[in-house]
């Protein structure tokens, strides 16, 4: 069954992938299909606990299992990515290549879906390069348009550089001999110093796949894929992979004795910088992206402090709400062509509909009581407080900074839209003005979801979460928590409703700061992207000026020495063996003077040669 | 068997020269590639019949020059029964790829039939001089297709491809012969020199066969420094013959080392393990910046051979470590090198068929003169993407099988050179999605021929039938590597073994 179910969305996805615009009309029924399909499976798994076993390498195998974490995860994913496909369903044209749109995401659900139930790290590894690559292909699926490939590659490239991380861990792993089938749960028993080493690259890579610091800025750049891929990246898949990844191996971390504390803090300065990154931007797509970076870090934050109950409710959450602001951003930047804030005016009360569930969305975003971030983020906090209380401060200052910017979206999608600013709409694409029929229930869908989710996180409920997770029984959340955390969101966010769009009274430059993202691209750029392309033209230059020169100037130092030889060698020996040969023919000559052939001289030689003989016999005697 | 196996392509070639002159050139045509598809039907024969336990089988002993202690001696382990299949698969391809070449077939097919011999009679070669025989004669054939079916510069490029890889075989064969006197009895046999391992003991003499051994293969690797020979055979070469050259004559160099070096010379291999290491390293991060430098889509692909072919010797020096490394380790870094050898000839197999597509429809290889290719031709832009993705290592592509065992295997044994490895998939990924994102996508933009635009057909029937395959046993071999695995495995763990003597 769970074969089955990793199976399903990946082979369905491939054989959209290679059918190509043949199926493009059958493309959106087979993948909503197969994704009801697998969710139904998702749920049953769930419940089953199964593991399935296939060999893979040497003594290295396949191993997949559903247990608690990973059981809540599938349904959490299946359930978000139908959703969204409903949606594109209804968004996607007939002159859209849908077969590879419909095809990418179920390769992404698919591959999703294979990380969080892969119980040995060379298939954790396989799903989490493949996810890296389909997210390339969604995220440049507008590929006539150069700047959403840079924005693919930036995404691919980024996220690879962490990953990178898997495979120092894997083959610290093996190194160690420790845990030699490489399974995740033997991680924590190698010896030193690899467990630094394997602690050290699976938080890089999860750390990079989840866009904490310093790595958030490919999650700015992905905004550029279309608001279905957006919202499925931003929710339950591909981010939340590193969070997931950090909960699932807390005994690793606890044990390398460093990592805990280095994924706390993490998670808590990224949800609090990301924060104010989300406050500063005038973009709602990119809001909402830093958002995320924020929210992923509550997670990570929970995973460093042994928070799983937390982390998790955190997770299924936040998934709910962020696919639902996503699809939304993205109806309107149809509808309205535009997504920049001061454009979108008015635009919840244009389509009033979509107005409320975003509401529903933002105010469960902003930790508002009693939606259901609100009480998960209480859960997870409280783990930190029990760990240190800074942590318990800082983790609190995010979520009132959730609030904030959750209210700013909201004061400006409400805001009764002058008819004078029609002009700023369009920015971006030709608005439609219209919103799909379609496309409308998968959202309210999901603002349910919102809603009906909260009590999850609240105690009886949570409880039983926490029994479904296993491990050690977890600090909950005393009464004042919940009480403060509410009364702070909701102070913070009528306090921003009540700011408005007014201009911060902050120097410039540091509002430019933030709004660029901390500058953190510009900084890869100029500290890792320049230096490689630098060293590659220098290495090139030197392959041709240097190595293949040296290689022809060989050759033709062989040919000059032939040339030598042929000039001076081959003159010399030639004159001797001329000179040889000229000496010779001249003692020929020489030796043919006697044969004159006349008797009387014969005789006289004949004499003149026996004397000589007598004398030599006569001396040396 | 094998010899039947070895020879038939060159019966067969000779069967096309002597045929009447007025023969329609379709006949050599099919002749080719059914004799090809009999091949690679009798290798996939061979596999069946294959025990996997067994270590050296269908061997085949015949008298030759034995004065000289050299003997006709074949046979096939789990490190060659690989490489044949993926000759036999690659040389289909080419032959498929060709069906509508149309300059001088007959001895076009001919050249590849008598180059396929070559090939196939190097990885079955158990006696060292038969298997420096065919080393040469593969330098010969190749030569003959560069300098008759190449580019514009192919002259130049086909004499420096012979010269270059011609002295390499000469330093091999020193190697060789040092390898004979230090016998005893004098042989050139290499089963008895494993057995032997005549040089046990004598570390300088040592030493020095395996600098020769190690030169001469590291040419035909190629290694740094000695690859430049490499990207000028390859941009002027066509594209069946890049195909064969890099998919499997750079694989002779690395077989010799996992055939002859490490068995035959375990301890000076050993001491000097280190070396091989850094040459290997050097080789991957210095191959793929170059690669990332270059404009030339041809080029870049040939540099990126150098990068893997990197790997692989990383792995082949990082196998002999000894010291406190598990078994598991080492062999699964040997495993990777023979995977990685099969999953390169594969990829770039298909990578330079591909881009002799491309060069058949824009004539050049300059990626700045295309662009948003996509529009105009996607399933070929799916294929090259596809084989670009698999040659950077994505997981589910026989890449990411070799260079995850490569990997793991050797991180142990050498963290340090394997950390600074690892970059070199990063930067194969950038230079793969720079070159998609410069010539597949973004506007169309296509060379002008004089006059009109040239038309930009999408790949036809005989293309797509020699690519897609190529690039579907890479999926398999990505997704389900057993059968591979399984043949390998105990091949690569009696290398290790031989190697810790």
């Amino acid at each position: 069954m769970l074969w089955a179910l990793v199976a399903l969305p990946v082979v369905f996805g491939t054989a959209l992938l290679v059918a190509g615009r043949r199926a493009d009309r059958a493309a959106p029924v087979v993948a909503v299909g197969v994704m009801l399909a697998a969710l139904g499976l998702a749920v049953a798994t769930a419940f089953r606990h199964t593991s399935v076993t296939a060999p893979l390498l040497e003594q290295l195998p396949v191993r997949l299992a559903v247990d608690g974490l990973s059981g809540l995860l599938v349904v959490t994913v299946t359930a978000v990515t139908v959703a969204v496909l409903l949606f594109s369903a209804a968004e996607f044209g007939r002159e859209e290549a849908r077969s590879r749109f419909f095809g990418l995401i179920l390769l992404f659900a698919g591959s999703m879906l294979v990380t969080v139930t892969s119980v040995t790290l060379p298939v954790l590894l396989m799903s989490w390069e493949v996810m890296g690559a389909t997210s390339w292909a969604l995220i440049g699926y507008w590929w006539r348009d150069p700047e959403r490939v840079d924005a693919a590659n930036t995404a691919f490239l980024t996220t690879r550089t962490a990953d990178l991380g898997l495979y120092l861990a894997a083959g610290a792993a093996l190194a160690s001999s420790q845990s030699a089938s490489l399974s995740l749960e033997d991680l924590p028993g190698a010896d030193e110093p690899w467990l630094s080493l394997i602690t050290a690259g699976v938080i890089a890579a999860a750390f990079g796949k989840s866009a904490q610091l310093p790595f958030s800025f490919w999650l700015s750049r992905a905004m550029q894929g279309p608001s279905p891929v957006s919202a499925l990246l931003h929710s339950a898949t591909m981010v939340v992979a590193g969070a997931y990844l950090l909960l699932r191996t807390g005994p690793l971390l606890e044990a390398s004795g460093w990592g805990d504390e280095v994924v706390a803090w993490t998670g808590a300065v990224t949800a609090v910088a990301l924060g104010l990154v989300a406050v500063a931007q005038t973009d709602l797509k990119q809001l909402l992206a830093a958002s995320t970076c924020a929210q992923i870090g509550f997670m990570v934050l929970a995973a460093g402090v042994d928070g799983t109950t937390g982390g998790t409710l955190q997770l299924i959450a936040h998934a709910a709400a962020k696919s639902l602001l996503f699809l939304v951003a993205g109806v309107w930047l149809t509808a309205l062509g535009t997504k920049a804030l001061p454009a979108l005016h008015g635009a919840a009360r244009r389509y009033r509909t979509v107005g409320i569930v975003f509401t529903a969305g933002a105010c469960s975003l902003a930790g508002l009581a009693p939606l259901s971030l609100w009480a998960a983020k209480d859960v997870l906090l409280s783990a930190a407080r029990e760990h240190t209380p800074w942590l318990y401060a800082v983790g609190l200052a995010a979520a009132v900074l959730s609030a904030v910017y959750s209210a700013k979206a909201l004061w400006f999608v409400w805001r009764p839209q002058p008819a004078a600013e029609e002009q700023q709409l369009d920015t971006e694409q030709r608005g439609t003005r219209h919103v799909p029929r379609m496309s409308v229930p998968p959202l309210v869908l999901l603002a349910v979801a919102c809603v009906v989710l909260s009590p999850l996180a609240l105690p009886p409920l949570a409880d039983a979460v926490e029994r479904v997770l296993g491990g050690d029984s977890q600090p909950t959340p005393y009464a004042w928590e919940l009480g403060l955390s509410a009364a702070l969101a909701l102070i913070a966010a009528a306090a921003a409703w009540a700011w408005g769009g007014r201009v911060l009274p902050l120097p410039a430059r540091a509002k430019g700061w933030f709004r660029d993202w901390l500058s953190l691209e510009r900084a890869a750029q100029a500290l890792v992207v320049r230096p490689v392309f630098w060293a590659a033209r220098s290495a090139a230059a030197f392959d041709e000026r240097v190595l293949d020169r040296g290689v022809e100037g060989a050759a033709r130092s062989a040919v000059g020495f032939a040339r030598w030889s042929d000039r001076t060698v081959e003159r010399a020996v030639d004159g001797t063996v001329t000179t040889v040969a000229a000496a010779t023919r001249a003692l020929g000559q020489l030796a043919r003077r006697p044969q004159t052939g006349q008797l009387h001289q014969y005789l006289a030689q004949a004499v003149a040669a026996f004397t000589v003989l007598a004398v030599v016999l006569v001396l040396v005697r | 068997m094998l010899t039947a196996l070895v020879f038939t392509p060159t019966a067969v070639a000779l069967l096309l020269l002597v045929l009447p002159r007025r023969t329609p050139e379709s006949v050599f045509r099919i002749v080719w590639v059914v004799s090809t598809a009999v091949l690679l039907a009798f290798v996939v024969g061979l596999w069946a019949g294959y025990d996997h336990g067994g270590g050296m089988q269908y061997e085949v002993r015949a008298r030759w020059i034995p004065s000289a202690g050299v003997g006709y001696h074949v046979g096939v382990d789990g490190l060659s029964l690989p490489l044949l299949a993926m000759t036999c698969v690659l040389f289909l391809a080419c032959a498929v790829h060709s069906l509508r070449q149309t300059r001088r077939v007959r001895e076009f097919a001919a050249l590849f039939l008598f180059l396929q011999t070559t090939c196939l009679g190097l990885f079955v070669s158990l006696d060292l001089i038969l298997f420096f025989v065919f080393f040469d004669l593969s330098i010969v054939g190749m030569y003959f297709v560069i300098a008759g079916w190449g580019h514009q510069q192919a002259a130049r490029a086909a004499l420096m491809f012979f010269l270059y890889t011609f002295i390499g075989s000469l330093a091999l064969l020193l190697g060789f012969i040092g390898l004979y006197l230090a016998a005893d009895p004098h042989t050139f046999d290499m089963v008895e020199l494993t057995r032997q391992n005549p040089l046990a003991g004598r570390s300088v003499y040592a030493a020095l066969v395996l600098l020769a051994i190690g030169i001469g293969l590291a040419v035909k690797t190629p290694t740094v420094p000695f690859h430049t020979w490499l990207p000028p055979a390859h941009t002027e070469a066509p594209a069946a013959g890049s195909a064969i050259l890099a998919g499997v004559l750079l694989k002779m160099g690395t077989y010799g080392f996992l055939r002859i070096a490490m068995p035959m010379l375990p301890d000076a291999w050993r001491d000097y393990a280190l070396v091989i290491v850094i040459v290997g390293v050097v080789s991957v991060l210095y191959g793929a910046l170059v690669a990332l430098a270059q404009t030339d889509f041809k080029r870049m692909i040939a540099y990126t051979s150098v990068n893997h072919m990197g790997y692989i010797i990383l792995a082949v020096g990082a196998a002999a470590a000894t010291a406190d490394t598990s078994e598991q380790a080492r062999s699964l870094a040997v495993t990777g090198a023979v995977t990685q050898m099969v999953s390169h000839g594969l990829l770039t197999g298909a990578l330079f068929l591909l881009a002799g597509v491309l060069y058949e429809r824009g004539r050049t290889y300059d990626m700045g003169a295309y662009s948003g290719i996509a529009a105009a031709a996607p399933a070929f832009t799916g294929m090259t993407a596809v084989a670009a993705f698999a040659s950077l290592g994505l997981p589910g592509f026989s890449g990411f099988i070799a260079e995850f065992q490569i990997f793991t295997g050797s991180l142990g044994p050498r963290p340090v050179a394997t950390s600074l490895s690892l970059l070199g998939i990063l930067l194969t990924a950038g230079l793969f999605l720079r070159a998609l994102q410069k010539m597949f996508l973004g506007p169309l933009r296509l060379p002008d021929a004089p006059g009109s635009p040239r038309a930009f057909p999408d790949v036809r029937a005989h293309e797509s039938v020699a690519v897609v395959p190529l690039l579907m046993l890479a999926v398999v071999v990505g997704v389900a590597p057993r059968f591979l695995l399984d043949v390998i495995e105990p091949a690569s763990r009696a290398v290790v073994e031989l190697l810790a003597r």
